[in-house]
């Protein structure tokens, strides 16, 4: 075996000292054959004779070098250097043709490792915690109504967490915090920061470790216990510029003087995990002692034993959290929790599996289409070469060379696409990952990894295959004597080199229509999302948070009102109000009844979201009061319990009834409804609206936060400066909170959509590119091979029409067959992504009439060129060439 | 001209190399290949230059030496020798090569059955 080893190793020493190792041989050869003359003119035989004699007997100078290189080198990477420089050599000459290769191979690579990259990060790699498999999420089986319904109170929290035996460990989140819920005194203005509260145990659930100081201890979980914070990687960063000193040190955080325990590590983004799109700046401890007495807002999740299944920890749970109170002071409110515990990236990107699957699959129809349009390419460049290799045939080069020869093309362009592509790729993955207006979960933490590495080359080595085996296979299979006799622009030799070429046409228009007709189905969609009635008119409004120490009811009736009218007189504003919360935002829910028809039952209420607001809030949002009136300063300033319900509510709670003047029991108070407004879509573009009330700012019903909106014709960056202005005058300690256009909430949660569409579109955009190339190559080369087939025709009287007409009625054969083919795929297609499609039909005649009619274009534009080239073919000129 | 058959012929060459090496002492490759078709009678017709790629593969194995010197006549030639590795495999070698002869020897003399009538 050593031998074998020392040979390898020689072999490949040898490969790099060609030079003096052929100069020894040489001088080994020559003393070698004057020794055989000399001992040749010895026997008596005169020179002449005795060199002749030698060199026969030695039997080719040539041969025994030959040999010699190749037992002692690595012939096989010879052969490949040689091919690699003839390869680089065509290369060069064919400069359009490379550049035009590997430009389409950087796009359909790139396209596809950056999908990759994408479908790897959200959907295949476990997220980036320890044994992450054993993260699971508890959320209400059925969740109704919003936020609330798939979170559970601190009492049944603390129950569940002490009752379990599944789980290492279970912890929470408080699941309604808006952004810039903290601010930070420093030395300038208020810095405004958002913060999220954690139940005990959280970081130790995730295992994730402080990149500086510590997490925090149970002790500082307790109530009245000194106020700590951990900050995050970025936050740290951007506040305090990296500085270590931080870590025990206390800051102002709302007025309260608050330690720093630690900074989180640069990997840990909780927003990327638990709230796509979010930036989270701090965490603090989420104090239970607090929240007892408030309803449901912890978002759970746990960490399950060594060994224990999710089925395991179903079972208990389906037995467990039924029986959990919701709260202790309370019994009276009853039990009625239920508990689904799903792993946590089933949670996290579950939903995406078949939109990122979708997209995955028309990236490699792209990649499809560039290989067929590459096939395409190079098999008319073998056809041009053909006589060339006819020729080195003849000269002796065998098949196999010459395929390999062939191959090594195609590997050269695929490498050099795959090194263009990556690049691209991990331009747009950058580009990606930092577009946090995306509402995608895990898509700041999209990079280019080794894996993306792996696939880039499997990709590479792939398509290479594929687009370089047909014309390898033709080269293979070239009859040596038709092609030398063949003059190469006759009519009918090139008839089955032709078909093959249309064949491969047809291929690719089929996949550009199916392509075309998945982007039409989903921009379709799109268009019917954006078209929505949200019930509200987000386009002109603007809100900002507005910060106020709260001393309560009655003064916060009065600054809410400063707020509103001062805002009101800022030139431009049409309407001002102000709500603790915005649609398609946070939300929260609480319960509704009818007064006298609920039982103390918690399940009899209707989960409802609640939104506590000011008057002129529902005119600033533009939405829609249907009955009744808007709630009134005076119902602020004298507590007086009333509530707007949205039609929901009014058919769930009074079906058939005007409710106006009723009494309902809303959030534990009894209230009277004055208005009924129409539906919102508070979570989504897409789902429909839950229900809904409005609750004026009151004695019982206290906000949690504020939003400042504002609505006008103005663009809201004009009247930033002016609103901000305003609120310093009101309150000097305002932090610099973003004035933020309400249209950029719902363009949030229609982002994940448009982010689909967007790739997809570009996709198909691609995809009918392509095509139409191919289309151009494979007419425009016929015409040339028909050129002087054309010539006879019009010497024989054809008209300039005629010509054009024969050329573009082929075009259209190809492209109706391609069409005919791609409305069968796209048929079935269109099933497979229905679910996907948003008040459109799998067979909308849009999606497919704009396809026929788009690619119907293309190809007649794509067949156009050649055709009025041919026209203008003359006779003579066509003769003569031959 | 079949692969198998030059691999037969490659390897025999090796050998006869090999042996010539123990016997002889260090020799250049012309003196190597004078010396096999000395012995062998001249029944083997051998290419010499041939002996050259044997030659370059013992070497990279690690069963001969090479160094330039001079020869007899004053020739500035390179003169090869058989290393520790060669004398073993030459051996192991020896053994495959006798093992074989016999072998084929005896098949070949087989008396069939309409020999004997």
């Amino acid at each position: 075996m050593t031998h074998s080893f020392r040979e390898a190793l020689n072999r490949m020493r040898s490969f790099f000292r060609k030079d003096p190792l052929d100069r020894e041989l040489d001088s080994e050869i020559a003393s070698h054959l004057e020794m055989a003359v000399e001992e040749n003119i010895a026997r008596g035989l005169p020179v002449g004779e005795a060199r002749r004699q030698a060199l026969a007997r030695f039997g080719g100078v040539q041969q025994a070098r030959e040999t010699h290189r190749e037992t002692r080198g690595l012939p096989w990477l010879d052969v490949m250097m040689q091919d690699l420089s003839f390869t680089f050599r065509t290369m060069r000459r064919d400069r359009a043709f490379t550049v035009v290769a590997v430009l389409i191979l950087a796009l359909g690579i790139g396209a596809n490792v950056a999908v990759f990259s994408v479908v790897n990060t959200i959907l295949l790699r476990p997220l980036p915690f320890r044994d992450s498999q054993q993260l699971v999420r508890i959320v209400e089986r059925n969740p109704a109504a919003g936020e609330s319904s798939k979170t559970y109170s601190a009492d049944a929290t603390q129950d569940f967490q002490q009752q379990n035996h599944s789980f290492q460990s279970v912890s929470g989140y408080f699941a309604f915090t808006g952004p810039d819920n903290f601010k930070l005194i420093g030395h300038d203005q208020p810095v405004p920061l958002t913060g999220i509260l954690v139940a005990e145990g959280f970081f130790q659930t995730l295992a994730v470790e402080p990149a500086l100081g510590r997490l925090f201890k149970a002790e500082e979980f307790a109530k009245h216990a000194q106020p700590v914070v951990l900050l995050t990687y970025a936050a740290w960063k951007r506040q305090f510029g990296g500085d270590d000193s931080i870590v025990g040190r206390t800051v102002d955080l709302n007025n309260t003087s608050v330690t720093v325990t630690g900074v989180l590590p640069e990997t840990f983004d909780f927003g990327a995990v638990f709230s796509p799109g979010a930036k989270v700046d701090l965490f603090t401890p989420y104090i239970m002692d607090d929240f007892r007495d408030d309803g449901n807002d912890l978002a759970l999740i746990g960490r399950l034993k060594q060994g224990v299944t999710l089925a395991q920890a179903q079972r208990e749970a389906d037995q467990l959290i039924p029986q959990l109170y919701f709260s202790h002071k309370h019994p009276e409110y009853g039990k009625g929790y239920t508990g689904q515990v799903s792993e946590l990236k089933e949670y996290v990107s579950g939903k995406l599996r078949r939109s990122l699957i979708v997209l995955w699959c028309a990236v490699g129809l792209i990649l499809l289409i560039v290989c067929v349009n590459l096939s395409n390419l190079l098999l008319a460049r073998a056809a041009a070469r053909s006589k060339e290799f006819a020729m080195r045939t003849a000269l002796g080069a065998r098949r196999g060379r010459l395929v390999r020869q062939s191959l090594t093309e195609s590997f050269v362009l695929a490498a050099a696409g795959a090194v263009a592509g990556l690049g691209l790729s991990y331009l747009v993955i950058s580009y990606l990952a930092h577009q946090g207006s995306i509402a995608l979960p895990l898509l700041s933490m999209v990079r280019v990894d080794g894996r993306a590495l792996e696939w880039t080359v499997l990709v590479a080595v792939s398509a290479a295959l594929l687009f370089g085996a047909a014309p390898g296979l033709r080269i293979s299979d070239g009859n040596l004597q038709e092609v030398l006799k063949d003059s190469g622009h006759g009519t009918s030799s090139g008839r089955k080199h032709d078909r093959v070429r249309s064949t491969l046409v047809i291929a690719e228009i089929a996949l550009a229509c199916v392509l075309l007709v998945g982007a039409g189905l989903l921009l379709r969609s799109f268009l019917h999302v954006l078209n929505v009635d949200l019930g509200f008119e987000a386009s002109g409004a603007s809100a900002i948070s507005v910060d106020y120490g709260d001393d309560g009811p009655a003064k916060r009736a009065a600054i809410w009102q400063e707020f509103v009218s001062r805002s009101s007189m800022i030139p431009g504003v049409e309407a001002a109000g102000i709500s603790d919360n915005l649609p398609m935002s946070r939300n929260r829910s609480w319960g509704i009844a009818a007064k006298g028809q609920q039982k103390s039952n918690a399940l009899d209420f209707v989960p409802v979201y609640v939104y506590i607001v000011s008057p002129g809030y529902l005119k600033a949002m533009g939405m829609r009061l249907l009955q009744g009136r808007d709630i009134a300063w005076e119902d602020l300033y004298n507590n007086r319990s009333v509530v707007i319900i949205n039609e929901t509510v009014a058919r769930k709670v009074w079906p058939q009834q005007n409710p106006i003047g009723r009494t309902a029991v809303a959030g534990g108070a009894d209230a009277e409804v004055i208005g009924v407004i129409a539906d919102v879509r508070e979570s989504s573009a897409e789902e429909n609206a839950g229900a809904q009330m409005y609750l004026p700012s009151t004695k019982q019903f206290g906000p949690e936060g504020a939003y400042l909106v504002l609505r006008s014709k103005l663009p809201s960056s004009a009247l930033a400066m002016p609103v901000m202005r305003t609120l310093r005058q009101i309150n000097p300690g305002q932090p610099a909170t973003e004035f933020k256009r309400v249209q950029a909430l719902v363009d949030h949660t229609t982002s994940p959509r448009r982010f689909f569409v967007l790739l997809v579109g570009m996709f198909a955009g691609l995809g009918i590119l392509l095509a139409s190339l191919g289309i151009y190559g494979v007419i425009s080369y016929s015409v040339t091979r028909q050129t002087q087939e054309i010539g006879i025709r019009m010497a024989l009287g054809a008209t300039q029409g005629r010509v054009q007409l024969g050329v573009i009625g082929k075009t259209l054969r190809l492209a109706l067959i391609g069409i005919t083919v791609g409305i069968f795929a796209s048929v079935v297609v269109a099933r497979l992504i229905a679910s996907l499609l948003f008040q459109t039909a799998p067979t909308d005649p849009f999606a497919f009439a704009g396809m026929v009619i788009l690619l119907g274009a293309v190809a007649l534009l794509a067949g156009y060129l050649p055709a009025r080239r041919a026209s203008k073919i003359h006779p003579l000129v066509a003769l003569r060439t031959q | 001209m079949g692969e198998s058959k030059l691999d037969l012929l490659q390897g025999t060459l090796d050998v006869m190399v090999l042996r010539t090496l123990e016997v002889m002492g260090p020799l250049h490759g012309y003196g190597i290949a004078r010396r096999i078709e000395q012995v062998s009678g001249d029944e083997v017709l051998l290419n010499q230059g041939t002996i050259y790629a044997s030659l370059v593969r013992l070497q990279q194995r690690g069963w001969t030496a090479g160094r330039w010197g001079t020869s007899d006549n004053n020739r500035k030639a390179k003169f090869y020798s058989i290393t520790k590795a060669g004398q073993k495999q030459l051996a192991k070698d020896t053994v495959y090569w006798e093992r074989l002869s016999a072998v084929v020897g005896r098949v070949l003399s087989l008396q069939g059955q309409g020999d004997e009538k």
